[in-house]
């Protein structure tokens, strides 16, 4: 029931265009060839909304998609269930075209290949917990017996057992997205769509929901496509992440690549508040091996943070790591000078 | 100078032979289709006559449990059924039981009709703003236009009688019942109906599963409101031949007996306070799921 691990599905966005307005079709080759969001909107009265977006989410990984309001990311995420209808460009899963489906065809594409999470939770108010669960399965026409059982599962994974008769209204907001994070999973579709799921969360739910999502990909290894305004959020849950402003995507990169090479002032702006310790891993912090470096009896995996590194040291008595790759194959060694050189970003350092 | 005393207007002339023709327009077209429209209506008049039959020939002490209990059904409130209970005794003690029947049967069929008829007109309203903007000011004409006139076109083509009556009280109560399940819908949280659609609801599912379970309470409302209007219309109509407490109250009128006229009177505002409370009680039961807010 629980594991669906082998029916993950990638999407794709190719060179993807929303140009919100009567025409926006004929705009697209103007934008195309340098046309500004001002000046599209002033001159005729167009709002571009998403402009050249190819982004490539591989199976069963987290894609988060970071950007300021407005800058066209709850947009984005619309566009791959097709909630929006793009201009012009095309989104693969499983290499067809979302784009080209009929209406039947996209109904049976959101029934079984998708599911989605509201930042505003989205749950039906008339309609209990439970009932709320398995929306997705009676609108897929499974006998009851089988929709009550799923649902059931997944309301005692993100433990609201007990809850089942209660109305949404009820609830407090944390237990509110849990249910329509039950009622997503319950659907068992590939893809997981997650639309600032928490961002309406105080932060420590917040933390705590972020969790619970990580505890569960490690078995159900979904695709996840989650959108959030908050670059903690993003680093955190985030195996690949894209960052987006006024509807362009400026970086795309794993957590490491954002931080330590953000690509222009406006991400190194975001970044520079960023816990290093948590994002950055030691590979890329340590000095390689060299020929007849004193190597050390203790040994840390390259990929764990710099802060999993800071505690091995206050644990042992030595002054270098050796760093091991996945295979336990030394690769290089770390001192705790480097360690805290990489966790303090240089600007801090000055002052 | 005359024009500006007197408003210049259509000769006499051209004025009567206007009305005339448009008389004779509408007199021909019910000769020539009056007998099929008759045919159509005559199901309506069958229902009728059999709700009429067994609100009167059920004995009375049934008929009382009966309303009793469809009342606590709808509120469960004990309070408003013995309430019910009380208000059809008074109304039998006071010799008005068979005309109550008689109306009661009356406002049954014309809610059933308005809402067989209001429901999916509301509904395709709600779709289409183009239709809103079409049937709203029909709306408007239909609850301004003062009740008699169109009994007239009723009573031509259809004569006089229960049916003409009933179809001139449906065409008056069934506004609030349109407007209102038009406005129910629209007023859905479009976060919801987004919620909907990404799951992949057919046109059907999200009408029958989300739309109108949450204008539901607005959706009563209008019954409501149409129940009201219907009881309003029943003396009007009686003129035009229905039976029940209009009847009494009509003949009161042109007799000038008092207290006739009050006993009659007060029985309608009587069913109408039990029809009020319990459709209402049941429209805030409808609504429980946002009371209990989380703290």
């Amino acid at each position: 029931m629980v594991n669906t691990g082998g029916n993950s599905t990638g999407i794709q966005i190719r060179n993807l265009f929303k140009i919100f307005g009567r025409s926006g079709l004929e705009y697209v080759d103007k934008v195309q060839r340098g046309m500004s969001k001002t000046e599209l909107l002033e001159k005729h009265g167009h709002v571009l909304g998403l402009k050249d977006i190819n982004i490539d989410m591989p199976a069963g990984s987290i894609q988060v998609i970071m950007g300021l309001s407005g800058s066209g990311k709850s947009t984005l995420i619309r566009h791959i269930n097709r909630l929006i209808d793009p201009t012009a460009g095309q989104v693969l899963v499983e290499g067809t075209d979302v784009v080209k489906f009929t209406p039947l065809d996209l109904r049976e594409f959101r029934r079984h290949k998708t599911a989605m999470v509201f930042q505003k939770f989205g749950l039906l108010p008339h309609r209990t917990v439970l009932e709320n669960t398995v929306y997705g399965l009676e609108v897929q026409g499974l006998p009851r017996g089988k929709q009550v059982e799923a649902a059931m599962t997944w309301l005692d994974r993100v433990g609201l057992t007990g809850f089942e008769n209660r109305y949404p209204n009820q609830l407090s907001g944390g237990m509110q997205q849990r249910v329509g994070l039950a009622r997503a999973l319950a659907n068992d579709a590939p893809i997981l769509l997650m639309d600032e799921a928490f961002s309406a969360l105080d932060p420590l739910i917040r933390a705590d929901m972020q969790s619970v999502l990580l505890d569960l990909q490690k078995e159900i290894r979904k695709t996840i496509v989650f959108i959030t305004h908050d670059l903690d959020e993003a680093l955190r849950l985030g195996d690949g992440i894209a960052i987006l402003r006024d509807g362009e995507i400026v970086q795309q990169g794993n957590s490491q690549d954002i931080v330590l090479r953000p690509a222009d002032d406006y991400i190194a702006s975001f970044v520079k508040e960023v816990n290093r310790g948590r994002v950055v891993r030691v590979a890329s912090a340590m000095a390689p091996l060299g020929d007849g470096d004193s190597r050390s009896t203790v040994s840390i995996a390259g990929e764990a943070t710099l802060e999993a590194a800071a505690y091995v040291f206050r644990q042992n008595d030595v002054d270098k790591l050796t760093v091991v790759d996945d295979a336990n194959m030394p690769i290089g060694t770390i001192s705790l000078r480097e360690v805290m050189n990489a966790m303090l970003t240089t600007e801090r350092a000055l002052h | 100078m005359e024009w500006l005393s007197t408003f210049p207007h259509l000769d006499d002339a051209s004025l009567t032979a206007l009305k005339k023709s448009i008389d004779e327009g509408f007199r021909t077209f019910t000769r020539t289709y009056g007998g099929g429209i008759e045919t159509f209506f005559q199901p309506l008049q069958f229902f009728l006559i059999q709700c009429e039959r067994i609100m009167t020939r059920t004995p009375w002490p049934i008929v009382i449990l009966v309303i009793a209990g469809l009342a606590w059904l709808a509120s469960r409130s004990v309070k408003l059924a013995l309430g019910c209970v009380v208000m059809l005794l008074l109304i039998g003690f006071f010799d008005m039981w068979d005309d109550t029947m008689k109306t009661i049967s009356m406002i049954f069929v014309c809610t059933v009709l308005a809402i067989a008829v209001g429901l999916p007109l509301g509904i395709a309203m709600s779709r289409s703003d183009r239709l809103q903007n079409t049937v709203n000011p029909i709306l408007d004409v239909m609850q301004t236009m003062p009740s008699f006139v169109y009994l007239i076109p009723v009573v031509m083509l259809l004569g006089i009688g229960r049916v003409p009556g009933l179809i001139a009280v449906v065409i008056y109560a069934v506004p609030p019942m349109i407007r209102l399940t038009n406005l129910g819908i629209r007023l859905v949280d479009k976060d919801v109906l987004e919620a909907a659609d990404a799951y992949g609801s057919s046109g059907w599912q999200r009408l029958f599963k989300v739309q109108l379970p949450l204008a539901l309470p607005t959706i009563m409302a209008g019954i409501n409101q149409t129940i009201m209007m219907a009881l309003a219309m029943v003396v009007i109509a009686a003129m035009i031949g229905v039976q029940g407490l209009g009847q009494p109250v009509l003949k009161a009128i042109s007799n000038q007996y008092f207290t006739l006229g009050m006993f009659n009177g007060l029985a309608i505002v009587g069913i109408a306070i039990i029809f009020d409370r319990v459709s209402q009680a049941y429209g805030r039961r409808l609504q429980r799921h946002m009371e209990v807010a989380h703290g």
